[in-house]
């Protein structure tokens, strides 16, 4: 392990470790955080959810949005639709996008997550998830 | 770039690790293995979550999922169900005692609400072992900004200002203990940590090294700066081998990065820290004794002056401090004296951990705001008496403080209150007690753990703290007199003038404290021979209510003495000076005709 110099570098350092808890920071003010939540039942995962997680999690680390937490839930009975990712902003009614790829993605995150603006491709919501 | 998505913080602390939550975490890598999530969750062994009694602790992270009494074979549905679905596991939540509701969000459960974590801030957070997420955390900034930006002189003024006090008992203001060992000029200084820790049911210490090394390393290095001290010491206890694993891989962590050691951050300040093994007696926590037990002495202490701070390890000059004490310096310095003087009551500031023990539904460890009641602490954070029974009283301070009732409940903790109310802050042991637990029978406790641990070197404590413990067992006897209650409070009192230390000086205080607010207690055992609480074996007396026994003989037989005579279907009647009060024929009474009393 290399010796760290000067403050600045130790600095440099924790920026570079904040990724390993800032996660857990984020849970802590759980209520304040815009929850993306990807279905990574069979189906989802047949669809290519877990490319559109990987997706989801680089956009939101390269734009550095640290109100953003992503996570993973059951079937959440839209296998039609699949891949399927449900966005819930504080104080708003969770919204569902169906058939979700690379490119949508980006369009979540610009649009809705970034802005409130809505876009094309909301299903509407039949059911709360099992965990709510 | 890290792509966990979820992170599972099981507890590595010594409670449930003997609970064998290391297998738990294996279990869950390999079922995340086996659904190929090994990249997506990050599984991690943290400290003390300070809810040990329902350990082990699963915390699932970032939905704040809090699983209790977790077992290794529960590893396959928290992966399966939790981690794969995203359905909580039901069976595992926590459930709030009086409502039984289980509880979805860790935020939201009572033992966490009141509480304020400052020195405990990364105990159950963060992996002690791994120095990168303690700089994550703002790790070592606190050095570096000391070393860097201020002089020694500015970081004494900031820890004084920040009106922090000894958390080791005696509540000294820390920065005016710096400054003395500051201001003595000498070739040679020490810093030393006191992690002895040798109060009974105590485990605040233990907790913080094992959850958050480095941030005693880290003080121990600014207090060298601002005393002038290129050297550091902890003394520990040899019994805390977890703890002391985990301190030796954090020194060794923070010499790989040029954190400890010569030139640190290329500021020229080195600094250096040595572990020193103490064998477990109380005494050896006071800080003279501690000293001469590090120089491979007898652990006795000597008079003060000279303090540490002129005259210490090999004559120079040395600044102790707990190790709850230095946990609180980093954040001091990174968040400035005016925020942590902002906590707490005029006179004591910031925060104070607090083991919970007893007769309490939640045991476990706790931080809150100085100034927080006495009654928050028990009912709410606590979670209650357990088994419904009725508060009686807690003792504060362990060894060397007092007990305090339900008249004290709303006092607010702080070092002056507790003193008034004669009992003692202490390290922060509190032992809260029910109806059932009889008063001389807890002084007797203290004292007869007082009169192991003395070191014998000055009489009154020596011969003392042996004639109170023999007089409290005879009272407990029911041989006592109320000339021995009279001699208890005088040979009490003189001990606390004429002891040499800190030991002798407080042994007494449980034994004032509990006749001073159970004197009725003491004389029902001396006058009445009567336990009050039903404690003491020797003064219990089984007796037969003749209006309800129907003579049906079950109890004569089961007595193993022979003590009940009785003919069939007549009353039978219980010789007293036979009885060894095994309680045998109370259990076999069908009629409830046996009173216990
Ligand atoms: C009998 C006795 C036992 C003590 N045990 C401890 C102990 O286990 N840990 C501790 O930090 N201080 C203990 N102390 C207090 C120390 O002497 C000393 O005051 C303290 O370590 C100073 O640190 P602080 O100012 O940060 O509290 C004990 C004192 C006495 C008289
Ligand atoms: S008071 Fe007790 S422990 Fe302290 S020096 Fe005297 S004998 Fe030893
Ligand atoms: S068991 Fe009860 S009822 Fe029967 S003889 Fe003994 S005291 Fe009387
Ligand atoms: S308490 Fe035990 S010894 Fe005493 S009378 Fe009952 S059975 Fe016999
Ligand atoms: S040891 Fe696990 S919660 Fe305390």
């Amino acid at each position: 392990m290399a010796k760290i110099k000067s403050l600045e570098e130790l600095k440099q350092l924790r920026e570079q470790f904040k990724s390993k808890v800032d996660l857990r920071e984020k849970g802590d003010k759980m209520e304040k955080m815009i929850q993306i939540r990807v279905a990574m039942a069979t189906c989802g995962i047949a669809a290519g959810a877990r490319d559109v997680m990987n997706a989801l999690v680089d956009e939101v680390s390269a734009q550095k949005l640290d109100n953003v937490v992503i996570s993973q839930t059951g079937c959440m009975g839209y296998c039609y639709a699949e891949p399927t990712v449900e966005v819930t902003i504080p104080g708003k009614e969770p919204v569902v996008f169906g058939e979700v790829d690379k490119e949508k993605v980006k369009e979540i995150i610009e649009k809705y997550v970034k802005n409130g603006e809505l876009l094309d491709g909301i299903i509407p919501v039949t059911h709360k998830t099992v965990d709510e | 770039m890290s792509k966990y998505k979820m992170h599972v913080l099981v507890c590595g602390g010594t409670g449930c690790l003997s609970s064998n939550s290391s297998q738990i975490v294996d279990n869950i890598k390999k079922y995340l293995k086996e659904n190929g999530m090994e990249n997506d969750v990050q599984v991690l062994k943290t400290g003390c979550f300070g809810f040990c009694e329902k350990g082990p602790i699963v915390k699932i992270l970032p939905d704040n999922t809090f699983y209790v009494q977790v077992k290794p074979e529960d590893a396959e549905i928290i992966v399966k169900e939790h981690l794969v679905k995203g359905r909580k596991v039901e069976r595992l939540l926590y459930k709030e005692p009086l409502t039984n509701k289980s509880i979805e969000d860790s935020k939201h459960m009572d033992f966490y609400k009141k509480q304020m974590r400052v020195a405990l801030r990364n105990c159950g957070f963060i992996d002690p072992d791994n120095i990168d997420e303690y700089i994550a955390r703002d790790g070592y900034q606190a050095l570096g900004k000391a070393l860097t930006e201020m002089t020694p002189e500015t970081v004494i003024e900031e820890v004084k200002k920040s009106g922090l006090r000894g958390r080791g008992g005696g509540g000294f203001p820390t920065g005016l203990k710096w400054e003395f060992a500051h201001k003595n000029k000498a070739d040679q200084k020490y810093v030393v940590c006191n992690a002895d820790e040798g109060d009974p049911g105590a485990f605040m210490d233990r907790s913080i090294l094992e959850g958050d090394p480095h941030s005693v390393v880290e003080a121990m290095a600014i207090c060298g700066y601002a005393i002038g001290a290129n050297k550091g010491l902890v003394y520990i206890r040899a019994e805390y081998p977890l703890a002391i694993q985990r301190l030796r891989n954090a020194i060794k962590s923070a010499r790989e990065y040029g954190l400890l050691g010569k030139d640190i951050l290329g500021t020229g300040f080195d600094f250096d820290i040595e572990i020193k093994y103490g064998a477990g007696a109380f005494v050896c926590g006071e800080e003279t004794a501690l000293i001469h037990s590090m120089e491979g002495g007898r652990g006795e202490p000597t008079t003060k002056p000279p303090f540490p701070a002129e005259s210490g390890f090999w004559g120079k000059p040395t600044n102790v401090n707990n190790v709850e004490t230095f946990a609180n310096i980093p954040v001091i310095l990174l968040k400035g004296a005016d925020w942590f003087s902002s906590i707490g009551t005029e006179k004591s500031k910031g925060t104070k951990v607090f083991a919970l023990a007893g007769k309490i539904n939640n045991v476990g460890l706790i931080e809150v705001p100085m100034g927080t009641t006495l009654r928050e602490v028990i009912f709410d954070i606590g979670g209650g008496i357990k088994n419904g029974k009725k508060f009686k009283a807690v003792q504060t301070g362990g060894p060397s403080g007092g007990c305090l009732t339900e008249k004290d409940l709303d006092t607010p903790i702080d070092f002056d209150n507790l003193l008034a109310k004669g009992s003692m802050m202490g390290s922060g042991g509190m032992i809260v007690m029910d109806e059932d637990d009889c008063m001389p029978s807890v002084a007797k406790f203290y004292l007869e753990f007082t009169e192991d641990e003395s070191c014998g070197k000055c009489t009154p404590c020596r011969v003392g703290t042996k004639r109170l413990s023999e007089i409290l067992t005879k009272i407990t006897e029911g041989k006592g007199t109320m000339e021995d209650l009279q001699t208890l409070k005088t040979l009490s009192q003189t001990i606390k003038d004429t002891a040499l230390c800190g030991l002798g000086q407080t042994a007494p205080n449980p034994v004032l404290s509990t006749i001073e607010t159970f004197w009725d207690e003491y004389v029902a055992h001396v006058k009445e021979h009567r336990c009050p609480a039903g404690q003491c074996t020797a003064l219990l007396q089984y007796k037969i209510l003749e209006e309800k026994c129907i003579g049906c003989t079950a109890c004569s037989r089961v007595c193993p003495v022979g003590a009940i005579s009785g003919k069939v279907k007549s009353t039978h009647v219980i010789d007293q000076d036979k009885c060894i009060k095994c309680g045998a024929c109370y259990d076999k009474c069908k009629f409830s005709a046996i009173v216990r009393q």
